[in-house]
């Protein structure tokens, strides 16, 4: 059962007072009717299930309600870090894997992507 | 029977102290400090069990949790009955119960014997998947035949009395073990200020030293232990934990302990105590000192009662004063079982020889025993014992240096107990529970815990540090590492003194080998529990089981409760000797929580009966109550289901319910629904995005109904949301939706849109709401306030603040019914008062309370769907036939926009959402029937949706139903087929769900 520092309430907790959301950094698209099927379905379904560093969204359900992100080691169960909604991870896996994850857009990494969509909207 | 193996002096026992128990219906006598084993060995009982798959009778091997053939059903009534208790680890108290788990009719003369010879051949292994594949009907009987044979002991039929509890705790170190190298670390930890935990599977602390003639400091080792648990108890951060087995280490530092109470001391906890207690450590710094398992050898018919580990029968002479035998042949590969035949030989019996596979052993063991005149044969093995109910005798040849080929003549020797050794295998299970696998080490000729991610730390026996100096070492420096991780001082600990014991080298022993091949010889156990031989694991290599966890799945060894504690290392030993590898290369399997059973008592702790799950109530609970309602659970909330008056069917109660409400007046209880308030200048502009349809136009004062869908267009919660000001709405959602709902729009808000400003707060439990619906709710809500709620100043989809009973109230006109409605809802703590109140003034209109059952039929004969029965997380809104509640054109892609209109969504034969009238008026379509369109078409028939809703009207005086049929809303009018399983057809033809009233004039009134 994992330990989690909540960086909203600023103390750990244990898992039952939170819920895991998916994988963090999941931008909805900012024009939905632009989108063909096949990259609405992209964004509804397809995600990734790396061996390794994994970007989660949890919510403090039982707590303050709030979102947030954890970067998590999916072998270990390790939460190498925790960070806010619109903030950028500073654990990344290596950028061959994350190229290879999947693929949004032609020239910057998925991740890059998400990073700036996801800190767009914050802003 | 007398205790005639019980010796004068020694132990760790109270022989004033004279305990009484039933073993077997057979009562004999124990001492206070015995466990269970130890007082069977006392009095001499060598048979406790038969063996899985070959009925063998067995004995007590072992001393502690590695036990694995005396397992126990204990309780002395059918209630307190706890299935496969080992009694080596049960503490013996004044009328203890306790029976073999197995052996039928008794273990003593066991029928099955004979059937398990046929049972054997017949469970070669593999056999689940060889012999059990086919025929599939015959199951049943391989089942119970197997279940009898396996003893897997037996669930209490009546209620458990006893009480069990959970614990929370946290802790700077939690030191799991309390030998040697736990209670150094404790008493380092402590000294240092640290919140200390060490919890230890025993009665008392001070692990190995109380099974030794150890001295330390010159003194019995016992007294140094007494020391140091004096003054871990002095300090207050310290938690001493006793009976309580560390069972399993989780992510994060998490380890769960439990904890017997009182179970060691009677059957049942004395009344107001806790019986059995888990603790669920949080834990900064893990100390593990589990110590280690001395591994037995594995030799022809090394299960005949009287061949027992080493060091357990040193545990029984020095801790109980138990001898469990007269004339002994101790087997080794190491010079540290010495001990035992040093401590047989003092305790006044015989030591027929020490069988010694080394050609020279060398040390101050071996010596002592050569002091005593104790017969040493060197280069040799045993390698088969004999006798069928206990050991008579063994036959022992020496053996060539690699020890696996006999080379001389065999000599027969008298003896009634087998000792052996080959060494010994560190406890590690709980170090691989968090995934890090375990480590081969030459040197010691076991496994060592591998690299974790985890805050832990090993001292001691489980690092392959054997003796007692090298223990007390590694608790000082385990506990001064986690202490400098924790920025606390190292105190000043001084370590006790200890002996100085050399050791000679030990041989690598595993198997010690017959004259006979494997598969021809006596059969040699390596997992007794389990009834692995290592003719069984050669065969599953040769079979092609390569990996040791497919060898393991293979024969079953380390399944089940054994978790291979006594067995799995020469199970691999063996497997990496028939693959010709090294035991590294072959591996070991990873041991899984927990390390012992766990009750389920313990498990549950208090949250049974009443205290399962939360229940939740509305305000006006008590009268439905006092009304004799049926209730139904919907998410946690207790609903009135319908109200039976005298000896009513349910059925007839709806009936009545249904009519009061169309021809009068009747009344909901709807407190449960969902409500969530939401302010802020975006709130209006947020829920264009996340119903539907659109809500840039309501005004102040007005309702709307809104269907939520996901981002694939298919509905999952629907509802009615009313302006109460400008920038603040009220939100209502189906009762089991809420908590999702809430969660949802949070979800967006924080993630997608912060710069929206808006607030949402779950208001649920504020309010009581009562839903009065009927043609004379308006003339009975007239009666409860002076506001007017005529039909002009209070249309249909208005709500209006009011005054109702005397208490301030928003009243909603909405209907579920189609008939005239207001929701009037109130402050939570008011609603039993408007409630009664409004039936003081209801009597005139024969208010008629009704429950979910009645609304059901109601809202079914209006079709309006229900979110969650009506809908499955595969339909959107159109499919439903509820184009009107889409918006299409607003500016903003709402969430499920997008989904709806993708290719699959579009189709045309989509199922789709219909009324279903059943050509005979009388009949009430089951909720779920297929329907298909032709009914005699073969099988397996093309389906074409199922029935949602079902129900008889009374209104109506006829069945109504809803469900979907693929292209339904393009066949008005057409016929569909339901083929029931009670081989009926039900024909109905398929038109609007709307049964009633289609203009809704019943609601504009
Ligand atoms: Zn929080």
């Amino acid at each position: 059962m994992f330990y989690i520092y909540c960086p909203h309430c600023c103390e750990h907790r244990e898992e039952e007072e939170f819920h895991a959301a998916g994988q963090a950094h999941i931008p909805r698209p900012l024009d939905p009717d632009a989108c063909t099927d096949k990259e609405w379905g992209e964004y509804m379904y397809f995600r990734k299930n790396p061996r390794g560093i994994h970007h989660e969204l949890w919510v403090h359900s039982a707590g303050c309600r709030k979102f947030f992100n954890i970067t998590r080691d999916t072998q270990t169960y390790e939460i190498k870090e925790v960070y806010k909604i619109g903030e950028k991870p500073s654990v990344v896996a290596n950028a061959v894997e994350v190229q290879n994850s999947h693929t949004q857009n032609s020239s910057k990494t998925p991740l890059e992507n998400t990073l700036e969509s996801q800190s767009g909207a914050t802003l | 029977m007398s205790q005639r193996n019980r010796l004068q002096n020694g132990g760790r026992i109270d022989r004033s102290k004279s305990l009484t128990f039933t073993y077997n219906g057979k009562l004999l006598k124990g001492y206070a400090g015995d466990t269970l084993a130890s007082a069977l060995l006392a009095n001499g009982v060598d048979i406790v069990g038969r063996s899985f798959k070959y009925s063998r009778p067995r004995g007590i091997v072992a001393a502690g949790a590695e036990e694995p053939n005396a397992i126990m059903q204990v309780g002395a009534t059918e209630a307190t009955q706890i299935p496969n208790v080992r009694a080596t680890q049960q503490s013996l108290y004044d009328g203890l119960v306790a029976g073999t788990t197995n052996g039928w009719p008794s273990v003593e003369t066991d029928l099955m014997e004979y059937v398990g010879k046929i049972g054997g051949k017949m469970m070669p292994p593999g056999f689940y998947y060889k012999t059990f594949m086919f025929p599939q009907s015959l199951w049943g009987t391989y089942e119970s035949y197997i279940r009898k044979a396996a003893g897997l002991g037996r669930a209490p039929q009546d209620t458990d009395p006893d009480i069990y509890d959970k614990m929370n705790q946290h802790c700077d170190v939690m030191i799991v073990g309390a030998g040697p190298a736990g209670l150094v670390a404790a008493l380092t930890a402590a000294r240092a200020g640290a919140r200390v935990i060490i919890a230890d599977e025993q009665n008392e602390f001070g692990g190995s030293l109380l099974s030794s003639t150890e001295t330390l400091d010159g003194k019995p080792a016992a007294e140094w232990i007494a020391s140091v648990v004096q003054e871990l108890a002095s300090f207050d951060d310290v938690m001493m934990l006793t009976h309580s087995q560390v069972n399993g280490y989780h992510d994060h530092n998490f380890l769960t302990i439990q904890q017997h109470c009182t179970d060691q001391f009677a059957d049942r906890a004395p009344n107001g105590q806790i019986a059995q207690r888990l603790h669920r450590v949080r834990a900064k710094w893990v100390v593990l000192a589990t110590g280690a398992h001395e591994r037995p050898l594995v030799y022809g018919n090394n299960d005949v009662p009287g061949c027992m580990v080493a060091n357990a029968v040193s545990t029984y002479i020095n801790r109980y004063g138990v001898a469990p035998g007269i004339d002994l042949v101790l087997m080794t590969s190491n010079d540290n079982a010495y001990r035992t035949a040093l401590d047989w030989h003092d305790a006044g019996r015989n030591v027929v020889a020490v069988v010694d596979s080394r050609k020279n052993p060398q040390g101050t063991l071996v010596d002592a025993a050569r002091e005593r005149g104790i017969s040493i044969l060197v280069g040799s093995g045993v390698i088969e014992a004999h006798g069928s109910k206990r050991v008579t005798s063994v036959s022992i040849a020496p053996l060539n240096d690699a020890g696996d080929a006999v080379v001389g003549a065999i000599v027969k020797m008298k003896a009634d107990t087998v000792a052996t050794s080959g060494g010994w295998s560190p406890v590690i299970h709980l170090s691989c529970h968090t995934g890090a696998r375990p480590v081969w080490n030459d040197a010691i000729l076991g496994f060592t815990p591998g690299a974790t991610v985890q805050k832990q730390l090993t001292a001691g026996a489980i690092n392959g540090s054997f003796t007692t100096a090298n223990a007390l070492n590694e608790g000082l420096s385990a506990a001064c590492e986690a202490l400098s991780h924790l920025n606390l001082t190292k105190p000043d600990v001084s370590l006790p003194a200890t002996q100085d014991i050399e050791e000679g080298e030990a041989m690598a022993l595993f198997h010690i080998p017959h004259t006979k091949p494997t598969s021809k010889a006596p059969k040699q156990f390596v997992d007794y529990q389990n009834d692995v031989t290592a003719a069984g694991i050669e065969l599953a290599c040769r079979e092609g089981f390569e990996s040791i966890e497919h060898v393991k799945r293979y024969t079953a060894m380390g399944f089940g409760t054994d978790q291979g504690k006594l067995g799995n290392i020469n199970g691999m030993a063996i497997a990496a000797k028939t693959l010709n590898q090294t035991i590294p290369q072959t591996g070991t399997t990873i041991f899984r929580p927990n390390y012992t059973p766990v009750t389920f008592g313990a498990i549950v702790g208090r949250d049974c009966g009443a205290l399962f799950d939360p229940k939740r109530y509305t305000a006006m609970h008590s009268w439905h109550v006092e009304h004799g309602a049926k209730f139904e659970d919907v998410g946690l909330w207790k609903r009135p289901w319908y109200y039976p008056q005298g000896q009513e069917t349910m059925q007839e109660s709806l009936n009545r319910e249904c009519l009061a409400v169309r021809e009068s007046a009747g009344i909901l209880d709807a407190s449960t629904l969902g409500k969530i308030d939401i302010q802020g200048k975006d709130a209006r502009e947020f829920l264009g995005r996340v119903y539907s349809n659109a809500w840039a136009k309501l005004a102040v004062g007005k309702c709307r109904y809104g269907l939520m869908c996901g981002e694939d267009g298919m509905v999952f919660d629907d509802g009615v949301t009313s302006c109460l000001a400008e920038n603040h709405f009220l939100m209502t959602t189906t009762t089991g939706g809420a908590a999702h709902v809430l969660e949802w729009l949070e979800i967006y808000h924080q993630t997608e849109w912060p710069e929206m400003e808006v607030y949402f707060t779950s208001v649920t439990d504020h309010w009581a709401t009562m839903t009065i619906s009927g043609p004379n709710s308006r003339k009975l809500l007239e009666k409860l306030t002076d506001y007017d709620v005529s039909k002009d100043n209070m249309a249909f989809m208005d709500w209006k603040p009011m005054t109702v009973a005397g208490v301030p109230a928003r009243v909603f006109r909405i209907s579920f019914t189609g008939e005239l409605s207001f929701e009037i809802n109130v402050q939570a703590n008011y609603g039993l008062h408007v409630w009664k109140a409004l039936f003081e003034h209801g009597k005139a209109f024969n208010l008629t309370p009704y429950g979910t059952e009645t609304m059901h039929i109601l809202r079914a004969e209006k079709g309006f769907i229900i979110a969650g029965q009506d809908t499955d997380g595969s339909v959107h809104p159109f499919d439903l036939g509820m184009s009107w509640a889409v918006s299409m054109q607003k500016p903003f892609s709402f969430i499920g926009k997008r989904g709806m209109q993708r290719e699959d969504c579009v189709r045309a034969d989509r199922k789709q959402l219909v009324g279903l009238k059943t050509i005979d008026p009388n009949v009430v379509l089951p909720e779920g029937a297929q329907g298909v369109l032709d009914p005699k078409a073969s099988i397996p028939m093309p389906m074409v949706g199922h029935v949602t809703s079902s129900y008889w009207s009374a209104n109506l005086n006829r069945s109504v139903a809803m469900g979907f049929v693929k292209g339904g809303l393009d066949k008005m009018g057409e016929r569909v087929f339901y083929p029931l399983v009670d081989g009926r057809v039900v024909e109905a033809e398929i038109c609007s769900p709307v049964f009633l009233d289609p203009k809704g004039e019943r609601q504009h009134v």
